[in-house]
């Protein structure tokens, strides 16, 4: 076993220890921070069930920034469509046997990395030409996008240019799982590849792309509108009203 | 009329280039230690002011889950940009919402992030200085949270929920705002907004039953502190005077008569208004409301009902059984509260009320939903409600209707300018830039309807309005309560 493959195999332990615990640890500070007042964006459901499909057109169809602006949810949506057909596609590198339907979409996958290419650039686009958008945008924002994009294009070159060995790298990756370490093809695109893939795990809890798990937690949205039908205490409001005796 | 630039009302909204800084001098007067020390906030700048200010901000970071969620989730798409009506208005960057929050997020982010902490520049992270806190002063200012841009933003950050805190963290290291906190201790001594006694109250009120009298000949009552009533009426102490609003009072009672319903105000609690809400201060909105608990117990009323105000009724319909609550010794067939216009709406449905259209025949309306009304609360029993009721009223009692521009109603509704403790005198030019866009809409129904009246439901709305139309060429009268329209078209007496 070369030293790469050690190398990559405790990269990846690392970043998925650092992804699952910084992002359950932010998961955890959001449940359990209290939401001491009703402040759903109205109008807004008046039911639990009426809330869930809220909260469904906005994560399947980002409703609220269709409303908002047709560019950004264009691109956005396409980038994010076309990244969970591409991570969908890449469960075939983690499985054996491989389930039909992810055989089934494989060659949507490819055309999926176009797109979140596309959807990438549209983005970055709109943040150096628009003005307004420019003023917002700190440096992370911009490396967050050339991250993806590298990714991206680092993958689309494998597949058309600089091919890897498909068999030795899934050995690898259901090696990792299995904790039975196996050789890494040393593929410079490759190891480029995984490196920055490594590289987003790791940043991800630290980063902006806490929006992922934010928006189910955002009480604008997810909160019932029944605040005269039902009251709402939070456990810190109620230690106030008991202290004065009402 | 002005000392700086009245904005040019296009035939067309456009968003404007970003001009930095435009906005940077536009500040409200500082409480002095008198207002700050009945709010329980330090009179002047406290010593250790970064410190205490940094430690607040943990503090609500751990108490509101709103405000955790909204620090970490933007990624900065720019979906709100463009939706805010101070920076339509005034083109100060800054006035984008996503860089007001970033005035906070930025502090919270080199205190309280890992990224921000070691990586300053990168993610945009600043210390606590004085610089930030006169930007923090000048545009959590310049802030009338109104929600606009938690509707478009795909996480809903709410802009209203940061700058509530910014400006609990600016009371509490002692740099308070002078309107707001001088308007709470105002209503914490004597009752109301206004500082009206309870003698000049009463007062008052026998001006309008005599006035109301005089028009129509009928003994319509405005009872005071009337134990045993069946309704409180609270509604903003503006009403007891100031014009449009004196004519919605006028409104509400004899909405209140001619249904046969007993009611009363009461001196205690004067006033609907929760200034608490602007501030940011759990504390101060619980002492407010709990007035009105103490005056419902007091005068054994069986019903609340609120009066035309928009931050009000945000603070009534969303908070008001959060903070006062429970209400269990209210008539349960009611909601609690219910807002003058449900009452309306009810009673018109009902065929109780015989409303004659052709007395508002000289006008041609149309509604002005209210931030707070539109996207912070509801009316009836249905999403949306808060849009559809007060526009059946209005078509109940008037031939003559034509809303706005879709993009500017309901829940896209603009902002009058005023809101959020935005209203006072210093910040005139705040107001009539921020008014820009919805005196574009207005304009817009005025060449296509010959729309000549703008109805509203807000006390603030109403003296914003009052205030700006005129430096758009309109005229201060063109502001209309809804009651009003109801007091000029309700046939009073003995149905037939
Ligand atoms: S719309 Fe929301 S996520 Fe986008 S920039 Fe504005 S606040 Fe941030
Ligand atoms: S809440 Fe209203 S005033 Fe405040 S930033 Fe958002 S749109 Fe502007």
């Amino acid at each position: 076993m070369s030293y790469l493959s050690v190398f990559y195999a405790v990269l990846f332990y690392l970043a998925t220890l650092v992804f699952v615990a910084g992002v359950g640890y932010r998961i955890f500070l959001y449940a359990r921070t209290p939401a001491p007042l009703k402040i759903p964006t109205t109008p807004a459901p008046t039911t639990r069930r009426g809330v869930a499909l809220r909260m469904l057109r906005e994560v399947t169809l980002f409703s609220s920034l269709f409303k908002a602006n047709k560019w950004i949810w264009l691109f956005g949506w396409l980038f994010h469509a076309a990244l969970l057909l591409v991570l969908l596609r890449h469960l075939r590198y983690f499985q054996e046997p491989v389930w039909t339907w992810v055989v089934w979409i494989q060659p949507f996958g490819i055309y999926a990395a176009w797109a979140m290419l596309i959807g990438l650039f549209g983005l970055w686009a709109r943040r150096i030409l628009v003005d307004r958008v420019r003023y917002i945008s700190s440096p992370s924002d911009h490396l967050m996008l050339g991250l993806l994009v590298a990714i991206g294009v680092s993958g689309v070159l494998m597949k058309y240019v600089w091919h890897t060995d498909i068999v030795a790298l899934k050995a690898f990756t259901l090696g990792l799982m299995y904790f039975d370490w196996q050789p890494l093809p040393a593929d410079a695109m490759l190891l480029i590849h995984l490196t920055l893939v490594a590289a987003l795990m790791i940043v991800f809890p630290f980063s902006k792309l806490l929006h992922a798990p934010g928006v189910f937690f955002s009480p604008t949205r997810n909160q019932v509108d029944n605040p005269r039908e039902r009251r709402h205490l939070a456990p810190w409001a109620a230690r106030l009203q008991s202290g004065d005796g009402s | 009329m002005a000392d700086f630039d009245v904005p040019e009302l296009k035939e067309y909204p456009v968003i404007p280039p970003v001009r930095v800084g435009m906005m940077a001098h536009s500040k409200p007067y500082v409480a002095k230690p008198d207002f700050q020390t009945p709010l329980g906030f330090p009179g002047e700048l406290v010593e250790n002011w970064e410190q205490v200010a940094v430690e607040k901000m943990g503090e609500l970071v751990g108490k509101y889950r709103g405000l955790r969620v909204f620090l970490d989730s933007c990624v900065k798409c720019g979906a709100c940009t463009d939706k805010c009506h101070y920076f339509l208005g005034s083109s100060d960057p800054k006035n984008m919402p996503v860089a007001r929050q970033d005035l906070f997020r930025s502090v919270y982010r080199r205190y309280y992030t890992v990224a921000g902490k070691y990586f300053p520049k990168l993610v945009g992270a600043r210390d606590m200085t004085k610089e930030v806190l006169d930007d923090w002063y000048s545009y959590f200012h310049q802030c009338s949270q109104c929600r606009r841009c938690s509707v478009f933003c795909p996480y809903g950050i709410d802009t209203a929920e940061i700058s509530m805190a910014a400006r609990e963290i600016m009371d509490t290291v002692g740099q308070g705002q002078k309107y707001c906190n001088e308007i709470i201790g105002k209503v914490f001594k004597i009752g109301n907004n206004l500082g009206l006694p309870e003698p000049a109250l009463r007062d008052t009120l026998e001006g309008l039953e005599e006035e109301v009298k005089e028009d129509t000949g009928v003994d319509v009552r405005f009872p005071l502190d009337e134990k045993g009533a069946e309704v409180l009426l609270v509604t903003p102490s503006a009403d007891f005077f100031a014009e449009p609003h004196v004519d919605g009072l006028i409104g509400y009672a004899k909405v209140l008569h001619q249904a046969g319903i007993s009611w009363t105000l009461s001196s205690h609690a004067s006033e609907a208004a929760n200034f608490g809400m602007f501030i940011g201060s759990y504390d101060n909105m619980r002492k407010l409301a709990l007035r009105i608990r103490q005056a419902a117990l007091d005068l054994g009323v069986k019903r609340i009902v609120f009066g035309e105000c928009g931050h009000a009724w945000r603070v009534a319909y969303s908070f008001l059984n959060t903070l006062a609550g429970p209400f269990d010794f209210l008539d349960p067939r009611y909601p609690v509260p219910q807002h003058i216009c449900e009452v309306t709406y009810d009673l018109i449905q009902r065929g109780a009320l015989t409303l004659d259209k052709s007395a508002n025949d000289h006008r041609v309306l149309t509604y002005h939903d209210s931030c707070n009304v539109a996207r912070a609360s509801r009316m009836g029993d249905k999403p949306g409600g808060q849009f559809d009721i007060p526009r059946a009223i209005i078509r109940a009692a008037c031939n003559h209707f034509h809303d706005m521009p879709a993009d500017t109603i309901g829940e896209s509704t603009f902002c009058c300018g005023g809101g959020g403790g935005l209203l006072t005198d210093d910040l005139i030019e705040l107001r009539v830039k921020g008014a820009m866009p919805r005196m574009e809409a207005l304009k817009h129904v005025v060449e296509q309807h010959q729309v000549t009246h703008l109805a509203a439901i807000c006390a603030i709305c109403k003296s914003q309005f009052s205030k700006v139309l005129p430096y758009y060429g309109f005229t201060m009268d063109q502001i209309v309560s809804v009651h009003q329209l109801v007091s000029d078209a309700i046939v009073l007496g003995p149905k037939d």
